[in-house]
């Protein structure tokens, strides 16, 4: 009776409704595929395209071939600019990643249970939900010569006052430490969440094995936190590279440019008063790029290997 | 637990954890403070370098009334607004449907497209600025709310995909079976099966995305100008030039501007630390 009944609804049933299991992911998939490809899997070719070329942005642009590259090098065309922002980039990337233990060892403090805990990890946390411009602003009066509460702390200890943003040694220091707060910040609330999923009965067990202190956090706890780590790793690796928004707001490169970064360097050729040289900075960005590649491809690989276990 | 718990210690580490816990948040939030502290000063305090000292009045009123009623921060903030909440509506819906395609179905470009959604979001902005600035300008977009939340939707997309995608993979793939079988069409699975299983996933990324949005400053540079369009992060740099050297203006003007985001990280805070540590845990 079913197997004389089969053929008729197959017949009934429309395209739509035979091949929904293939198309319905198309279909959802659509828009997301679409907004990404225009706006952001395009735009890197193109840039990767005009850094060939010579453009200021409104007139013809003009094919130069590898010169941007050739000028970036030997820096033909700024001094001073292109190692200075490729030598912070270096310090920025190494420096931000001390936000990983400065965020473990204030999770291991707040990892406690006694009254107002909870709002104390709310305050601990907070810096990371403010942006960056304010961050950056705060830090500047924090800095400042005149009247920034730092110079006051260090007066207290017979200290001088510190020009920490106006003196090329420091500036990019200061910098750092700025967005090492929200950092901490961010890497803290990855551990406080990872430390709550540790396994009670391993401590125990390590407990009862004699384990203490250094030697417990090292060999049974942090195993455990690997995952928690290694989004912290992630999300640092990219905060330093992205830094901007601090470096435009507290000095804007300087002095003398001293604090820049690439990602600084690329929008001050492009779309500063300094001109607008947009293929010049394609050429940075795509140096940029390439720098970012690299950990790109590693994140892809950890999570493709995590797929197929 | 790790560390030892504070009640299997003797009692007296209690009451020095106890007591030093609110100096090391005092510590933490010093740089921010000090702002609090600049905000409610009167300016007179600072042409006669009372820096540090008393303030000479209390003058909270008057100088975050400056910012609300003289100054350009109230059409700052509604910019930000504009921007922020069609942003996260745009990005959580398309979202919500591409997680929901890579999560559910096998196919071959399955994990591809997932690894171009991931690898898109780690992107250096920098590679996108020229051609997304030409394109928002060919749109005669350049300078609008629209332009830069046309942006926002389609970059968050990456990351708020591989949210959803990982949430949706998590839940029980029986419920969709069973809705198969029953003959429910795939749109109606989505609609009303898994759409209501991933409230908590929605809400989550949904309070990320407005932190994100609310504080982004690079691409507010890049693609606006002027009050007319620019949200509060790129303002405030224009309200800081305008109270040149008024600390307890800009003090103010820039807690009004983090506010925001704080406000929504306190209220929602399950949510936000749900999705921020998404994955921290296996």
């Amino acid at each position: 009776m079913t197997l004389a009944t089969q053929p008729v609804t197959e017949i009934e049933r429309s395209y739509w409704q035979r091949n929904q299991q293939t198309l319905a992911p198309w279909l959802f998939l659509m828009p997301a595929i679409l907004f990404f490809a225009v706006y952001v899997i395009y735009p890197v070719f193109q840039s990767f395209n005009l850094s060939l070329y010579e453009w200021d942005g409104l007139g013809q642009a003009e094919y130069v071939g590898l010169r941007n590259y050739e000028d970036l090098y030997w820096e033909y065309v700024d001094r001073d600019s292109f190692y200075v922002s490729l030598k912070n980039n270096l310090i920025w990337l190494v420096l931000y990643l001390l936000a990983i233990p400065a965020g473990l060892f204030i999770a291991l403090f707040l990892n406690q249970t006694v009254t107002g805990i909870r709002l104390y990890k709310s305050l601990f946390f907070f810096p990371f939900v403010i942006s960056q411009v304010v961050v950056g602003l705060v830090f500047t009066w924090f800095y400042d010569p005149a009247f920034g509460i730092l110079n006051v702390v260090l007066g207290w200890f017979g200290a001088g006052p510190v020009n920490i943003l106006g003196s090329e040694g420091t500036v990019t220091y200061g910098i750092i430490l700025a967005g090492l707060w929200p950092q901490t910040a961010y890497c803290m609330i990855l551990y406080l969440t990872g430390l709550n999923a540790v396994n009670p009965e391993q401590i125990e067990a390590g407990r009862l094995d004699g384990a203490k202190g250094w030697r417990m956090l090292w060999h049974v706890v942090l195993p455990q936190l690997r995952p928690a780590t290694f989004i912290a790793f992630v999300v640092t690796i990219i905060g330093a590279l992205r830094s901007f928004d601090l470096i435009s707001v507290m000095t804007s490169g300087g002095p003398f440019g001293s604090s820049k970064v690439l990602a600084y360097y690329m929008f001050e050729v492009s779309l500063s008063e300094y001109g607008f040289r947009m293929g010049y900075g394609a050429a940075i960005a795509v140096v940029l790029f390439a720098i970012m590649m690299i950990f790109i491809t590693y994140f892809l690989w950890s999570m493709y290997r995590e797929e197929k276990r | 637990m790790f560390p030892t718990p504070l009640d299997k210690r003797p009692p007296s580490a209690r009451v020095t954890y106890q007591a030093f816990l609110p100096l090391a948040l005092i510590a933490w939030l010093l740089p921010l403070l000090a702002v609090a502290i600049f905000s409610i000063k009167p300016g007179a305090d600072f042409t006669n370098a009372n820096y540090w000292g008393v303030p000479s009045s209390f003058n909270f009123i008057e100088n975050y009334g400056q910012v609300f009623f003289n100054s350009d921060m109230p059409k700052y903030l509604l910019n930000s607004f504009l921007i922020t909440i069609p942003t996260v509506i745009g990005a959580v819906a398309l979202s919500a449907m591409a997680g929901f395609a890579l999560g559910v179905y096998k196919f071959k470009a399955n994990i591809w497209l997932f690894f171009m959604f991931v690898a898109g979001n780690f992107v250096p902005f920098q590679i996108l600025m020229v051609p997304v600035r030409d394109l928002t300008l060919d749109l005669g977009l350049y300078n609008t709310k629209t332009g830069l939340v046309l942006f926002h939707v389609a970059f968050q997309t990456g990351f708020c995909t591989l949210f959803m995608r990982n949430f949706i993979k998590a839940l029980p793939y029986e419920l969709i079976e069973a809705a198969r079988v029953e003959g429910i069409s795939e749109i109606r699975i989505f609609w009303y099966v898994v759409l209501p299983l991933m409230k908590p996933a929605l809400a989550a990324l949904a309070v990320l995305i407005f932190t994100f949005i609310w504080n982004d400053y690079f691409w507010a540079v890049v693609l606006t100008q002027g009050p007319d369009s620019q949200p509060v992060t790129a303002g405030i740099t224009a309200f800081n030039s305008e109270f040149r050297a008024m600390y307890h203006m800009m003090s103010a003007g820039s807690i009004v501007a983090a506010l925001p985001p704080v406000a929504m990280f306190f209220l929602m805070q399950k949510h936000f630390i749900a999705g921020l540590t998404l994955g921290a845990v296996k």
